[in-house]
């Protein structure tokens, strides 16, 4: 799987999350919770997402690893990999 | 006999209940929401009186932003529910007023109004009262790990005046402490916040705008809601919640309940498991009358979209002596926010209240003094307006006895316990207490309750 397709599967979870937030020009180096109205509770939420459309399973000690758009992909991309 | 089986089961289908139970059916968790009344809403809901319709609680809706302002509990509420901004046709308030006999202030949805006349009525106050809300704004009102505190020791060092330390209070008391006289320092964050400094609108179309939008939610999702389940007992053993027993003798199994029935409430209906400490039930509890006229309350002078009335040096927010306190009420006005949907003129007008008293009275009796207070009521909006004013069209008078008859809160304690649950925690492992009981407070606070521990003890406890 291309590391762009993570990013667009992310991209998409986050902007049904946050209905109100324009997602088109996230940095992707830089902390998504400084760019977006992103909380707790939405990262939950992102998490959750990917259990529910993807089954992939991020246990909470892991968390840290969702916070910018570019370590999303690094820790996702394997993950998608072996589920597919 | 048979009995279903579900992961989650939320009791009550209030703000609280509906919320929760909207986040556990998102993640596809078995969910069924438990109702005793033929309606939604609980402590929030409607009625109609033939082509009138009314609103029960809310007289505002607190937490007020505008479309897209962030990290506020009112856009926390909306992303968590998918629930878009303008679904909820919020009409802001124009101006609200704190009328005491020496001074009055106005606040509106701008702090900036607020601050200006406390400057002018208060001049010695006005440095502390900046420090005060600076001091709210970085607090962290939310976290469930805060200790008790009271509000008043904690203001005493930014206000010293007593009477604009009660003017400030007042709001903040009357909608929505379960204590007498005070409140904890958490809860009084959460008020200011969500009054003062968010501020206050209307949902075009009251109430039923907001819940219906939650029912839509939860049913799209598949979401199942059971309407006129009274919950007879909560079934436990070792210590842990097995399901329920509905007042017909069913049983419904689940493993995680959430109660939004209130501590007390919740506790009492437990079997096989002896409860120590019983939490106590709320002093607070309030009568309202609800007047329609012929002409809009601007009409006679009165603009302001609440009056927060009191006729004393000081400010009672205490179970009253007698049937009622008619020296101190909240005066509503559902035409005066900036967008008026309303063809008659309305005006609520809300009494703290003495459960017991008006609770022991024959039927005759109850209602002879149920129209006495409608008199008191209709006096003091005269006296407020200064003029005399014509008959309403229509009126309805609502006691502690109807709010508890319709919410199962015990002494119509609306406010709840005075002992919360901040955690949502009970002696029974997989029971947990969500809205008014938990403690975060007002319609929006009401719904953050059931989000968050929808989410802590329905979603997060099994994914690690």
């Amino acid at each position: 799987m291309e590391k762009t397709e993570v990013r667009q599967i992310v991209l998409d979870i986050i902007a049904d999350i946050a209905l109100d937030e324009d997602v088109t020009g996230i940095d992707d180096d830089k902390a998504l919770r400084d760019q977006l109205d992103l909380d707790s509770m939405d990262f939950l939420d992102i998490v959750m997402e990917l259990k529910k459309q993807h089954k992939i399973e991020v246990p909470q000690e892991d968390y840290p690893q969702l916070a910018s758009m570019s370590s999303c992909v690094e820790y996702l991309k394997p993950k998608f990999e072996a589920v597919q | 006999m048979s009995s279903s089986s579900y992961d989650v089961l939320v009791i009550g289908a209030g703000m609280s209940g509906l919320a929760a139970a909207i986040r556990l059916a998102m993640y596809d968790k078995k969910v069924c929401l438990i109702e005793k009344h033929s309606i939604s809403g609980g402590l929030n809901s409607y009625y109609s009186r033939g082509k009138r319709r009314f609103d029960v609680g809310l007289h505002a809706l607190t937490n007020y932003i505008e479309k897209g302002e962030r990290r506020k509990p009112m856009s926390k509420v909306m992303k968590q529910l998918r629930l878009p901004y303008e679904d909820f046709k919020l009409s802001p308030q124009k101006q609200s007023k704190i009328l005491f006999p020496q001074h009055d202030l106005s606040f509106t949805n701008e702090i900036e109004h607020l601050t200006q006349e406390v400057a002018e009525s208060f001049p010695d106050q006005i440095d502390g009262f900046i420090q005060l809300i600076e001091k709210i704004k970085i607090f962290d009102e939310v976290n469930l790990d805060n200790e008790y505190v009271s509000a008043k020791e904690v203001v005493k060092n930014y206000l010293s005046d007593e009477t604009l330390r009660e003017m400030i209070f007042c709001p903040l008391l009357i909608y929505g402490s379960a204590w007498e006289h005070d409140m904890d320092f958490s809860q009084f964050v959460i008020m200011f916040k969500s009054i003062f400094l968010e501020g206050l609108s209307r949902p075009e179309g009251g109430v039923r705008t907001i819940l219906s939008l939650l029912e839509t939610r939860y049913k799209e999702l598949g979401g199942e809601i059971r309407y006129k389940a009274a919950v007879d007992k909560l079934l436990c053993s070792n210590q842990k919640i097995q399901g329920i027993r509905l007042k017909n003798g069913e049983e419904i199994i689940a493993s995680t309940v959430l109660s939004s029935m209130g501590l007390p409430e919740t506790l009492e209906r437990v079997e096989g498991h002896e409860i120590e400490n019983m939490p106590r039930a709320g002093k607070m509890s309030f009568t309202e009358s609800i007047f329609h006229f012929s002409f809009k309350p601007k009409e006679i002078g009165l603009e302001d979209t609440l009056i927060f009335y009191n006729d004393r040096p000081t400010y009672h927010y205490a179970c009253p002596q007698g049937l009622y306190d008619s020296e101190s009420a909240v005066l509503c006005f559902p035409n005066n926010f900036q967008k008026d949907d309303q063809v008659e003129g309305v005006i609520r007008t809300t009494f703290m209240a003495h459960y017991d008293k008006w609770k022991e009275m024959d039927k005759a009796e109850y209602k002879k003094e149920k129209e006495k207070m409608a008199q008191t009521s209709l006096r003091l909006i005269e006296k407020l307006s200064k003029k005399s004013i014509s008959d309403p069209v229509f009126k309805d008078v609502f006691t502690p006895t109807t709010v508890e008859r319709y919410t199962w809160h015990k002494r119509g304690a609306v406010y709840g316990s005075p002992d919360k649950s901040r955690k949502g925690l009970t002696p029974i492992q997989g029971l947990y207490v969500i809205g008014t009981d938990q403690g975060f407070l007002g319609i929006m606070g009401a719904m953050l309750s059931g989000i968050s521990m929808a989410n802590l003890y329905g979603l997060m406890k099994e994914s690690h």
